[in-house]
């Protein structure tokens, strides 16, 4: 197997000895024939296409669903690590509603000056028709997807929360389904977390979430923009397991002060509606008027108290990369601890001596859009020709708020099969965490991204990444 | 159960039936074109009429020969009705119900739409055209046997029958309309040898051909042909026994929804006709006649189920 140097492999490690979580999955692999791995390789390919997991990429015309590769090399996590992430993520999302509330009320950080007024106030992610609103049991974020790397032994860092409608957990889901069918007997030596309860975690979790005008039990429904979205496969998918409708807007309208959607019978109220239509077209008729994916009056049925929103409208002021670096204060100020979860090194290209650094270390340097996402519109200097570099740099310093810079991580790296057998590659992981009134629950593993090329430390699914399927063992 | 859904359900069901209507249609043309080449262009013609496409294929087209029937009626994106584009638009109402289906009928219904995709992907010669056919048939029998072997018998199942034998009802009531003048009595009938090949043909269009030689053996006119393909409650592709069903899915969902709506008041007198009609009382009133009324009702009560059951906002 090829090592790459500095990096920190999550199979073999530094000194090049198998790691204690990938022990028992080694000595499976060992008595494994190659040509048996490649042909399951082949079939799970041949399984997601069937099953139909695609997902559309935009800007193409023919053939515009596309499958996300899969590796079947499991990413482990031993029970330890995940305990300590677990812990982790748990005080961030706690620390992130609390800031969405302060914020959408006293506003009492930015009175105790730990973040600078106008970074909310020339806020695009800041709505301040949430200014006042208490959404439903006090949750705004009801699903969270917080994007880890690892560099070492016992470095993690947080890359971004995803506080607004972080997708991916249907390959999460799709992901275990698959290696359960090609490997049983794996799961029968290797005793691994499950992570099947997720949709009825998130149904629960949702439902406890009701509005006051919720009468006997919740009925939730999932909002798509329809079959052409990028995410349309997972929409459905949640909807379907969690024995929800899947709605889009033309189906839904206010009835009686209430979100109600067309049936077969007339229209029926819905209590929660769990939305993946962005807040700028939730509500033509107080965001985006051109909005066709969305509901006319539903932020007035907000207000009153009938209807829950999942995530709250306005959260993308937690997950905006320039507040990002700001989540250590923000996770001391609410919680009253140290932040568990280290942040990435950020200079905010908004502040003159940072520009200045980020200008001169361009080819070190990942610098990111604030309200970028999806790995577009980003720039990975190590990787990067000179002329995109300086065609960079004009950009960067027309608008330099626009953009934060990180250091080039060296993620860590997990073998994934290719035709000449195991070679190492860049991984992230996104887990997903659920919150409730009650409680945080936060699905052991999550969804590894894999970037396929070698070196690559790009893993988003829209720039060609994969995904494997994540094991935290049971200890 | 969503408006949205029922009405993607119905659609769904009435494409996939179209998918595997226009596939016996080409077979049957085929047959003929095969055998009696002098006959071929007006068959190919008939069968572009009875698919309803005549208007864009002549667009297109200026000769009615087999190569263009083939490519226009399997694989061309501009004509809506083509099995390609049929079963582009069933698998995109599956996407958008996927909630309301089996995982059983979602995985055959993609299946369906990966190898027709494969196999129409470019131009079919006349040499491959019967196997092709048979792959269209039998994938559409695929989605058919999931969704009876899996699906519950609830509101679903039953806008998913509704679109299946209304689109079907059309379908054979259209074939016998395009053919109508080959079933109609007349002087040359008496004593002289009538077209047997366009009989036959107007029964393989139907799958019925067997069936009607082993219920009438010996025997075949065209009379006995048109009553057999109207009025035989035991045929499944008959006009009675798609209103028998249409009329038992519709009462389904009177009797769930404790609704009995316009829908109901259209489709009952509908089949009481049928029933009550004998082919000598059809023939008398004439055959094009009473199947174009049939057709005019027909596509009228598939609009006031889509609005009795509110498919559209």
């Amino acid at each position: 197997m090829q090592k790459t140097q500095n990096v920190f492999d999550e199979m073999n490690g530094e000194a090049g000895d198998v790691r204690y979580p990938y022990q028992e999955y080694q000595k499976w692999l060992e008595t494994e024939d190659p040509a048996r791995l490649h042909r399951k390789s082949a079939a799970s390919e041949a399984f997601f296409r069937r099953t139909g997991i695609t997902f559309n990429v935009y800007g193409r015309e023919e053939a515009a669903e596309r499958l996300i590769p899969f590796d079947i090399v499991p990413r482990v996590i031993s029970g330890r690590e995940w305990a300590r992430l677990e812990r982790g993520i748990e005080q961030r999302v706690r620390a992130i509603n609390a800031f969405l509330h302060d914020i959408y009320h006293r506003q009492e950080i930015l009175r105790a000056g730990r973040i600078p007024r106008e970074l909310i106030a020339n806020n695009e992610a800041f709505l301040p028709q949430m200014i006042g609103v208490s959404p439903p049991g006090g949750v705004y974020t009801h699903i969270v997807g917080t994007d880890l790397v690892r560099t070492g032994e016992d470095d993690f860092y947080v890359l971004e929360d995803n506080a607004r409608t972080p997708s991916g957990v249907s390959y999460m889901l799709e992901n275990r389904e698959t290696m359960l069918h090609m490997f049983p007997e794996l799961f029968a030596k290797v005793k691994v977390r499950s992570v099947s309860d997720y949709p009825k975690s998130l149904r629960r979790s949702l439902g406890d979430c009701a509005p006051p005008a919720c009468e006997g039990k919740p009925v939730v429904a999932v909002l798509t923009p329809g079959i052409h979205n990028s995410a349309y496969f997972e929409h459905s998918f949640l909807a379907d397991q969690m024995g929800a409708e899947l709605v889009e807007g033309h189906d839904l309208r206010v009835v009686d002060g209430r979100i109600a959607m067309r049936t077969t019978r007339g229209y029926d109220p819905i209590d929660v509606l769990y939305r993946r239509v962005d807040d700028d077209f939730l509500d033509p008729l107080t965001f985006n008027p051109q909005s066709q994916l969305g509901v006319a009056g539903i932020m007035d049925v907000y207000r009153a108290g009938g209807i829950t929103i999942a995530n709250a409208p306005g959260t993308g002021i937690a997950d905006d990369k320039a507040i990002y670096s700001y989540i250590p204060d923000i996770v001391e100020f609410y919680t009253g601890e140290k932040a568990m979860l280290k942040n990435v090194p950020t200079w905010r290209c908004a502040e003159p001596d940072a520009l200045a650094y980020v200008l001169d270390n361009l080819e070190e340097l990942v610098v990111k859009e604030v309200h970028g996402s999806g790995g577009y519109g980003m720039l990975v200097g190590p990787a990067a020709s000179k002329r995109e570099i300086s065609k960079f740099r004009t950009k960067l310093k027309a608008k330099p708020g626009n953009y934060i810079a990180q250091p080039t991580l060296a993620l860590s790296t997990c073998p994934i099969l290719t035709k000449k057998g195991l070679a190492p590659r860049h991984v992230d992981l996104r887990p997903f965490v659920l919150v409730s009134p009650r409680r945080i629950d936060i699905t052991p593993g999550g969804l590894t991204r894999v970037a396929l090329k070698a070196g690559s430390l790009v893993v988003n699914s829209s720039q060609g990444g994969g995904t494997k399927d994540t094991w935290v063992l049971e200890e | 159960m969503l408006g949205k859904t029922a009405g993607g359900l119905f659609w769904m069901f009435r494409f996939l039936e179209r998918s595997e209507n226009t596939a016996r249609l080409l077979d049957a043309g085929f047959r003929i074109a095969l055998t009696r080449s002098t006959a071929a262009e007006n068959e190919w013609a008939s069968v572009v009429a009875t698919a309803g496409v005549t208007q864009p294929y002549t667009d297109k087209y200026d000769q009615y020969v087999a190569r263009h029937v083939i490519d226009f009626l399997l694989r061309d994106k501009t004509n809506p009705s083509s099995v390609w584009s049929v079963i582009d638009a069933a698998r995109n109402n599956a996407r958008m119900v996927r909630t309301a289906l089996t995982r059983e009928v979602w995985e055959a219904t993609n299946e369906c739409w990966i190898t027709l995709k494969d196999l129409l992907s470019s131009p079919i010669s006349e040499r491959d055209l019967p196997e092709v056919l048979g792959t269209i048939r039998q994938q559409s029998a695929l989605v058919r046997g999931a969704l009876h072997g899996t699906m519950l018998r609830n509101d679903i199942f039953d806008f998913a029958r509704l679109g299946t034998f209304l689109e079907r009802a059309d379908n054979t009531a259209r074939i016998l309309d395009v053919k109508y003048y080959v079933l109609l009595p007349s002087a040359s009938f008496v004593g002289s040898s009538l077209d047997n090949v366009q009989w036959e043909s107007i029964l393989r269009s139907v799958s019925a051909q067997r069936a009607f030689r082993w219920l009438n053996p010996g025997e075949i006119n065209p009379m006995s042909i048109a009553e057999f393909i109207i009025l035989d409650r035991r045929l499944p592709r008959s006009l009675v026994f798609c209103y028998s069903k249409i009329v038992d899915n519709l009462g389904y969902l009177e009797e769930d929804y404790g609704l009995r709506l316009d829908c109901h008041e259209m489709a009952v007198p509908i089949l009481k006709r049928l029933k009550e009609s004998s082919i000598n009382s059809i023939f008398d009133e004439g055959l094009h006649e009473f199947l174009s009324a049939f057709i005019r009702d027909n596509m009228a009560l598939g609009q006031q189920v889509e609005q009795d059951y509110r498919f559209i906002g």
